[in-house]
């Protein structure tokens, strides 16, 4: 019942705030979508969570890829913040933000607003077209 | 004008107005950075005192100004991944921490509605440039509470202009009470053990008077927890200032 109260339209902000853990995104996160996708943005009454990360650990950190369970169905997602503090000189977001992804690593949105990491232009080559579309870096 | 024994006597002028120019005067301010003070413990002061050589070596090439919690800073660090290989970062320090070459601060900002929080290390070479937009002090030492604040209270122009401060000027403390977002916070921040002054309490009375039974009044008395740092930092102050100064 707390977590009814607590939990508004996964399309506003406020839902990150809902516990107050720092850590990096494994399974079962709740997870906000940061692109301008209709899967991303459209209200459902289950928030987007995280059912797998492809990584040899199951903790995903900025720059991997994950599989999102939203409105039933799979889609993959990249991590592109999250609420862990990470090396120094880095960001740490205030909600753990993911961009939705093809399978082939083409982005299902159009355009990013939410400021994006420096740290993905190292691995310009997986993420171009993410990048292309992202506006603000941090 | 004629004195007493008839002779006219030569025109004194008035005496000049004298203006103390506090500027001139060189009244300056005594900041001895926190990170400069060494923490209790038992290690060998020499660790401590290799330590300060370094960070006064990298000070004398790299200007770190002085600034507390609660000021406006830009920083700019060298970034290969950057466009112009510089990233410019504004935001508010909510916290200083670490001491010596490994002191940092966190500045906090929020862009296009998102909340984002950059640890920078004092020492690290790759900074090239802090620059202090507004001096304010605020009440708290510690402004990890604006994590839970409404987001106005943490949205601070990315373009904003340096508002200018004279030297002597004392550093004035803005005492803003913040309001909160509703509860769950991150950490319970009315209890008394964070000793938070900036936040106005918008609970009820009875919530107030719960978080005290957590209270340890008898810790402000407890006389092994003190640490009296004024002569340490009478000593480091004088070696720091001397060493700045060559």
């Amino acid at each position: 019942q707390g977590l009814l109260r607590r939990a508004v339209s996964h399309s506003v902000l406020s839902f990150a705030s809902i516990t107050g853990a720092r850590r990096a995104i494994q399974k079962l996160t709740r997870v906000r979508v940061v692109d301008n996708s209709t899967l991303g943005n459209t209200p459902y009454h289950r928030p987007p969570r995280c059912i797998h990360v492809y990584n040899k650990t199951g903790v995903g950190k900025v720059g991997d890829k994950i599989l999102l369970a939203i409105k039933g169905e799979k889609k993959k997602a990249l991590i592109v913040g999250h609420k862990m503090p990470g090396p120094s000189m880095t960001p740490r977001f205030d909600s753990n933000n993911v961009v939705l992804i093809e399978d082939n690593g083409n982005p299902v949105g159009t355009r990013i607003k939410t400021p994006i990491p420096y740290i993905l232009r190292q691995r310009e080559g997986e993420f171009s077209k993410v990048l292309a579309i992202a506006r603000n870096f941090v | 004008r004629m004195s007493s024994d008839g002779k006219p006597t030569k025109f004194q002028p008035p005496p000049k107005p004298v203006i103390i120019d506090k500027q001139k005067l060189g009244v300056e301010r005594r900041f001895l950075s926190p990170e400069f003070i060494p923490p209790r413990g038992r290690t060998d002061p020499l660790k401590f005192y290799i330590e300060r050589k370094d960070m006064i070596q990298r000070r004398k090439v790299f200007n770190i100004p002085e600034f507390y919690v609660g000021h406006i800073l830009a920083v700019t660090t060298a970034d290969p991944h950057a466009n112009d290989k510089t990233n410019r970062f504004v935001g508010i320090c909510i916290q200083r921490g670490g001491k010596g070459l490994g002191a940092t601060f966190v500045l906090r900002n929020v862009i296009e509605d998102q909340g984002v929080e950059v640890c920078y290390e004092l020492y690290n070479p790759r900074i090239q440039a802090i620059e202090v937009l507004k001096l304010e002090k605020r009440l708290d030492d510690n402004l990890t509470y604006l994590r839970d604040a409404l987001p106005e209270y943490s949205t601070f122009d990315v373009n904003m202009k340096p508002v200018s401060h004279l030297e002597h000027e004392e550093i004035p403390v803005n005492k803003l009470q913040v309001r909160m977002k509703p509860k769950p916070w991150s950490k319970r921040w009315e209890r008394p053990k964070y000793n938070i002054k900036g936040i106005k309490f918008e609970l009820p009375a009875k919530k107030m008077k719960e978080a005290q039974k957590w209270s340890q009044p008898w810790l402000e008395f407890d006389m092994l927890r003190e640490y009296d740092t004024s002569k340490l930092e009478e000593k480091i102050w004088k070696e720091v200032s001397e060493e700045l100064k060559k």
